[in-house]
């Protein structure tokens, strides 16, 4: 689905990404761990196309999309989640989701008809809003709305552009211990419908979540293995999570 | 058309570069480092203009009323800062734009008010009046020369402000990261007091090197201002070399061609044309100039960041 | 609520001129008009300054390529008014689509001082089209002739503009409902969220700005009916300020904002001058203070925005 090789971006003398290979399987949850400063969101970035590699390529779906602007990737179905919440404020939740179904609908020089009364737009953004949980708060403006929930609507927004991938930059970023657990069960749903890539520090949805794990330290994927061959993995161990325990 | 009329067009266009250069660098600096957009930096040019004339006949000397129409800008532009732009840092540049937009129909109300709508004279002091022989057949004013070297000495001492004194780092640090220098713990305030005024001073240069040769009257500063707009854009914002490449690109184009368009078209179309078509294609072609360079780096010439 | 007051509004525009007439005060009526016609030009930049967040400060100038396309035809005898509007709105939209093609590129300080400057450009070349009086301007030739409508008559110039000033607004309000607009609106509220969904903001801007450039030169091709007077003051920049100012006193975003500002301020403007002919003295403070303190304008404190 996903094929990374060679991603390097450096901003000045920092490298935030240094020659990184990464590929993500149909159906399959590969997490990317790491340290703060490892350059986790630069390589989100760089996916989804808001940031330039200076060198490496990104094959989407069988196509190269290194040099596609974000817009087109993500209606090539390469939807993302931002790590500080980026929804529209002044609109309500479901007129948010109802404008990310507008989104996959084509083009959108249409200019007569009400848009928010288009029920071709509000039944899948409903229904969107429904599964993520935010059924009863659908006609709240989404400033309104509790961090937690502006961070599901975050992934209802994701998801409505009906992605092929999903790339989530810390969906749990600032939740609870009672939120999270929904957000888990939630993206567990998810996990044979869209294959995702995943950037967490919650190692409690990583392990359950991931298929696959990839660490990144200082811009460098030092490992790449099944969730429990990381856990084991001495490097790791030393590099990150002997600081979670 | 000949060498030394191309010559003397030439130096025509460095020197209005050179006062192009002065606007743009206070106002460069004002949007790199405070995000503002100062739409009443050309009041502060038309003020400097003012109180030269007003200081020239008052003292009686050419080099004490300069000073004092200096200083009185320079009072005039952090007297502004203080009242009218500390609440504006904060807001967004619509606000901005609106906001310095009234000020610049109350300073040309104002100035209208004390001197009257007519163009002002100003004079030059015998020593700044003459002429000088440059080339053979040539005849330059020396006032022109003069602008040229103020302006220059200008930039120099702004490179060399900028690049190797304590004040020049923060106001490099700060073109590039605002937040970073705030909570370095520098005095915030003080600083862009300092910067604002800077950029009035400079401006208020500008005018009164201005006045002898261009027309002083109400609305005289957002004349240049746009001007000086097209200077920043082609530049880039924040940049004190892209203002002086800009501005130095701008006025020598400008100069050249209200110079040399006309009789260049009517060379290669029809003089009838040419008359017509030339002026206004003269008075259009900064303009023009400025889509190009947007379409191929929109972002100006030299970024700061 | 609101729908009572559009028929109220309505109602008592459109019973203004028996009331203006009832107290024989004609002037007023040309204040009224006056105020109509900006008030389209003002609904034309809240299209993209207001929903779309876009501060073009050259707004001005398709008001003057409206008023040129129309004085300049009638200069040369032809007078259909039909004819003339569709060359002030179609030449305006061109305009407005080169223009727009180059500075909707860029964003934030840039696209105002771009926009701004090609106004001045506009500008400069009014002035440098000698025949048609270049700086000082010349007198409309003849009135455009609708058939129908005699524009001689301010009463019948009055209703015309009136329903032409309806007609935008509701014609606005619905394009920024439509789904077109509500791209154009979520490009304002959140740019990069608007990328990785899948829209790019540029050919809706595009297009945005073209269909407010053509109805800015609809203003036009009635401002110069207006004033009787063609200038290239039309375009000055300051007429683009004045314009803004209209759309930010009276609600940016709103339906009835922009009618609201253009009343505020030339009703103001009207009162002011007549005090003084330094009325700018005290205009200009006020708008710095009105900025300062008065954040969402005046229809902002009848309603919540939407």
């Amino acid at each position: 689905m996903l094929e990374v090789r060679g991603l390097t971006k450096s901003f000045g003398a920092l490298r935030a990404s240094d020659g990184i290979d990464f590929e993500v399987r149909e159906g399959e949850t590969h997490a990317v761990i790491g340290p703060n400063g490892a350059g986790k969101t630069t390589f989100i970035g760089q996916l989804a196309g808001t940031l330039r590699p200076d060198a490496g390529r990104i094959v989407f779906a069988g196509e190269d999309v290194t040099a596609l602007a974000a817009p087109r990737r993500a209606r090539m179905g390469l939807a993302r989640s931002f790590q500080i919440t980026s929804v529209y404020r002044e609109f309500t939740a479901l007129q948010n989701v109802a404008i990310a179904v507008q989104a996959c609908a084509g083009h959108a020089f249409r200019f007569w008809r009400r848009a928010f009364a288009d029920a071709s737009l509000l039944a899948p953004a409903q229904a969107i809003l429904e599964e993520v949980g935010l059924a009863g708060r659908t006609h709240v403006l989404a400033a309104n709305l509790s961090h937690g929930e502006q961070r599901q609507l975050e992934v209802a927004m994701a998801l409505a552009t009906r992605p092929r991938l999903l790339l989530l930059d810390e969906p749990m970023a600032g939740m609870g211990a009672e939120e999270s657990q929904r957000m888990i069960a939630f993206l567990a749903s998810l996990k044979q419908r869209h294959a995702i890539v995943l950037v967490e520090h919650d190692m409690d949805a990583v392990f359950r979540l991931a298929d696959r794990i990839s660490v990144l330290v200082y811009g460098r994927v030092i490992a790449t293995d099944s969730p429990q061959n990381i856990r084991a993995n001495e490097e790791v161990r030393r590099a990150y999570l002997g600081e979670e325990a | 058309m000949n060498a030394v009329l191309v010559f003397e067009q030439l130096l025509n266009g460095v020197q209005l570069g050179v006062m192009l250069f002065l606007m743009a660098a206070g106002l460069t600096l004002v949007l790199g480092i405070m995000n503002l957009v100062n739409l009443a930096h050309g009041a502060l040019y038309m003020v400097g203009a003012y109180l030269t004339i007003a200081a020239v006949e008052w003292t009686g000397s050419y080099p004490a009323g300069v000073a004092l129409g200096l200083a009185g800008t320079l009072v005039v532009g952090m007297a502004v800062e203080v009242v009218t732009m500390r609440p504006l840092y904060a807001r967004d540049h619509l606000d901005q734009v609106l906001a310095t937009f009234g000020l610049i129909l109350f300073f040309n109300e104002l100035v209208a008010i004390v001197w009257g709508r007519a163009s002002l004279y100003s004079a030059l002091p015998s020593w700044l009046a003459g002429h000088v022989k440059l080339l053979p057949g040539s005849s330059y004013p020396v006032y022109r020369l003069a602008i040229i070297a103020v302006g220059l000495a200008v930039a120099g001492v702004l490179w060399y402000v900028v690049q190797r004194t304590r004040l020049g780092m923060l106001i490099r640090a700060g073109a590039s990261n605002r937040a970073m220098i705030a909570a370095l713990g520098i005095n915030i305030r003080l600083l862009y007091t300092v910067v604002f005024g800077v950029g009035a001073a400079l401006a208020g240069l500008a005018g009164l090197m201005a006045g002898p040769i261009y027309s002083v009257q109400p609305g005289m500063g957002e004349l240049i201002l746009i001007q000086v707009f097209v200077v920043i854009v082609i530049g880039g914002i924040g940049s004190i070399r892209g203002a002086l490449v800009g501005a130095l690109i701008v006025g020598i184009v400008d100069t050249l061609g209200r110079a040399f368009l006309k009789p260049l078209l009517a060379s290669l179309i029809s003089p009838t044309a040419a008359e017509a078509a030339g002026p206004a294609l003269a008075s259009i072609l900064i303009y023009l100039l400025m889509a190009v360079v947007l379409a191929v780096k929109p972002a100006g010439l030299f970024t700061s960041r | 609520m609101k729908r009572v007051l559009w028929i109220v509004t309505v109602v008592a525009l459109a019973a203004l001129p028996l009331v203006v007439s009832a107290l024989n005060q004609p002037y007023y009526l040309e204040l009224a008009r006056r105020v109509l016609i900006f008030a389209i030009a003002a609904v034309s930049l809240d299209l993209i300054l207001g929903y779309g967040g876009m501060v073009s400060f050259g707004h001005a100038a398709y008001l003057g390529i409206g008023g040129y396309a129309v004085g300049i035809l009638a200069f040369y005898g032809v007078s259909n008014g039909w004819l003339q509007l569709a060359v002030a709105i179609g030449g305006s939209a061109l305009v407005a689509a080169a223009i727009g093609a180059v500075s909707i590129r860029t964003s934030g300080v840039y696209f105002i001082m771009i926009t701004l400057a090609f106004t001045q450009m506009l500008y400069y070349l009014g002035i440098s089209l000698e025949e048609f009086g270049g700086d000082d301007g010349m007198r409309l030739k003849t009135r455009s002739d609708f058939g129908f409508l005699d524009l001689a008559s301010p009463v019948q110039f009055y209703y015309f503009a009136l329903v032409l000033l309806l007609a935008a607004i509701y014609f606005t309000q619905r394009l920024v409902h439509s789904r077109f607009g509500t791209v154009i609106r979520a490009a304002r509220s959140n740019e990069a969220r608007t990328r990785a969904i899948g829209f790019s903001p540029y050919p809706y801007r595009l297009l945005a700005f073209t269909i407010a450039g053509a109805m800015g030169g609809l203003a036009g091709a009635l401002l110069v009916n207006h004033t009787a007077y063609l200038t290239p003051d039309f375009m000055h920049w300051t007429r683009s300020g004045e314009i803004m100012f209209m759309v930010i006193l009276g609600g940016m975003g709103t339906a009835a904002g922009p009618l609201a500002g253009a009343a505020a301020l030339l009703v103001l403007e009207d009162v002011l001058s007549s005090w003084t002919q330094h009325w700018q003295l005290i205009l200009g403070p006020l708008l710095v203070l009105s900025v300062i303190f008065f954040k969402r304008g005046l229809s902002g404190i009848f309603s919540r925005d939407a």
